[in-house]
């Protein structure tokens, strides 16, 4: 019934030879957190770079929101409420915790480049940033550079730079690796609060994390999509028991 | 900030209560220029820095795009150059009206800046170097062609620019203010753009370009607009120095003196364009000084700038925040 955010239907992309994306097709609706796993080199980051824009595939459709957006640069797409994160964090390390977010907002704001008025003293850009800030827990750390935040912090400042799109989706690119035990947990809480709200990609490599969050879960190996569905259905299935989980899974 | 600003203003933004103040004190200092030589300082410090005043313009409008943009341009003394030529040779024509002058520098310069940028933006890093230097001296051999404008010789003025009709140009202490008031204005404009959502997204993009065009900006449109402003400032500083000068010539534009402008951002500090500033200054005060003293004075100056560079690790205003002068980003 729900339309679904974000359709891949048979993407490709080889680097020479080597087929990093081999025919995937998956869908995210409205809400969902779609979990996407794989061993190491399965081609996850290589997927998440073709849908936010970075990567063009070599066939294949990605559709945003009803719309064909396999052709659009990276800043259309964004535009068009596609957010994404970096499985290595991507910040503005000069900038200010709150500048980075209000960079953000700025970016769907009336007049993203206005040449004249203060940036700094905007409350118009501020106000919503703050509450980005606020909602992914680092209102004590605004005016902190970027570059001084733990790494943990840098996850969640991402996240926030995305919520200020508007998204109607997320990509987010392993927000757990690197980051410490107690740090992840907050992390997982942050994305719990986040669930149902916007439609996410998920991809990670912390299984602990992905059943608990994930509605859906698709499997990646070579490039290909091996199994999708229900984590319990998923976790069950003999092929990804072989491929991937191994046996204690 | 006071306390009691921190206390009932939490959210502003930590940029926003800052206050220039080594940009003050320097225009302050310039200011009292005239007074010092009418006090008895030797008059030729008035030419001096009214031309250290001219390159501290350009030095300016190069900060612009290489300390907060990051675009290191070997080409900049293109842009002086052009505007010097577009003054020399209409004021040749007779066209002595600064008001009439100024349009046509500002618009050249722009659409020079618009297709040069537009080509070059499309490469990073040195690749970007070589082309800004090899549009540079395009131009450098253009001006060397323009026999009737003097060819490699150079072109010599016989007047200066008018104000309306008025010889605002004429006298020295005039020249002076004309010129610290177009600096003045050129810095306060800059500084502006940079505080803006537009130079915060160019400041964003020089750290990581990635990161800003996947959060929905052009980055390389952005840019370009950063590129063009920077020329036209950079123009404008090259009608100033052909009415100082009464002269102008190819060497204007050559790529050595593309080197000395970015020598003088360097030199003052990178991205903090008051710093470009004093830069400018303290290079041709230096070239000054030292070419007074010996003939060979550029076996001194050389050495004695890279050690500066080297061992002050931000130049002259990173050597004042050390010292406590300025404050730390």
């Amino acid at each position: 019934m729900t339309e679904p955010v974000l359709v891949l239907s048979g993407l490709q992309k080889a680097f020479g030879a080597l087929k990093v994306t081999d025919g995937v097709s998956l869908s995210v609706a409205p809400g969902e957190l779609h979990a996407l796993i794989g061993p190491n080199g399965a081609g996850k980051t290589t997927l998440v770079h073709q849908i936010s824009g970075m990567l063009r595939p070599d066939t294949g459709s990605i559709r945003f929101r009803g719309e064909d957006i396999t052709g659009l640069p990276p800043e259309q797409r964004a535009q068009a409420g596609l957010a994404r994160t970096f499985q290595i964090t991507s910040t503005i390390p000069s900038l200010s915790v709150l500048e980075n977010v209000a960079l953000g907002v700025q970016a769907r704001a009336a007049h993203p480049l206005a040449l004249f008025r203060n940036a700094a003293r905007d409350e118009t850009l501020n106000a919503p940033a703050w509450a980005a800030i606020e909602a992914v827990g680092l209102a004590e750390r605004a005016h902190v550079l970027a570059g001084r935040l733990s790494h943990g912090e840098k996850r969640a400042l991402e996240i926030a730079m995305a919520l200020t799109l508007e998204p109607a989706a997320i990509l987010l690119d392993e927000p757990l690796a690197g980051v410490g035990r107690e740090e992840g947990e907050r992390l997982i809480a942050l994305l719990q609060s986040l669930k149902g709200r916007y439609a996410m990609l998920l991809v990670e490599h912390d299984m602990e994390a992905v059943f608990a969050l994930a509605d859906t879960v698709s499997v990646l190996v070579y490039g290909r999509v091996i199994a999708s569905g229900d984590p319990a259905s998923v976790r069950a299935d003999p092929a990804v028991r072989e491929a991937y989980l191994g046996e204690e899974g | 900030m006071s306390l009691a600003s921190t206390a009932a203003a939490p959210r502003r933004d930590a940029l926003a209560g800052r206050r220039p103040v080594v940009a003050i004190l320097l225009f302050a200092l310039l200011a009292l220029l005239p007074v010092a030589v009418s006090l008895g300082l030797p008059s030729h410090w008035l030419t001096l820095v009214t031309r250290a005043m001219i390159f501290g313009i350009a030095a300016l409008s190069l900060d612009l795009i290489l300390g907060v943009g990051g675009m290191v341009s070997f080409g900049h003394a293109a842009f002086v150059g052009i505007g010097a030529y577009a003054t020399g040779i209409m004021i040749t024509e007779g066209q002595t009206e600064a008001l009439l002058i100024l349009p046509v520098v500002l618009v050249i310069c722009a659409l020079f800046g618009a297709v040069t940028g537009f080509v070059s933006l499309r490469t990073r890093g040195v690749t970007f170097i070589m082309i800004t230097l090899a549009f540079g001296q395009m131009v450098y051999f253009l001006a060397q062609a323009l026999s009737a404008y003097g060819g490699d010789d150079g072109l010599t003025l016989y007047e200066r620019s008018t104000v309306l009709g008025f010889d605002l140009f004429k006298n020295r202490i005039g020249f002076f203010y004309v010129v610290l008031g177009v600096l003045l204005a050129c810095y306060a404009l800059v500084s502006v753009i940079v505080a803006s959502r537009f130079g915060r997204v160019l400041r964003a993009a020089r750290e990581n370009a990635t990161r800003v065009s996947v959060t929905g900006f052009h980055v390389s449109r952005i840019r370009l607009v950063a590129y063009v402003i920077s020329g036209m400032i950079a123009g404008l500083s090259g009608f100033l120095l052909a009415n100082q000068t009464e002269f102008v010539s190819p060497a204007f534009m050559s790529w050595p003196r593309s080197g000395e402008l970015i020598f003088m951002v360097v030199l003052g500090g990178v991205g903090s364009l008051h710093g470009a500033i004093i830069g400018a200054i303290a290079f041709l005060v230096a070239e000054d000084v030292l070419s007074g003293w010996t003939e060979h004075w550029k076996v001194i100056f050389g050495p004695m700038i890279v050690l500066f560079v080297l061992f002050t690790r931000g130049g002259i205003v990173g050597l004042m925040r050390k010292l406590g002068i300025a404050r730390h980003d």
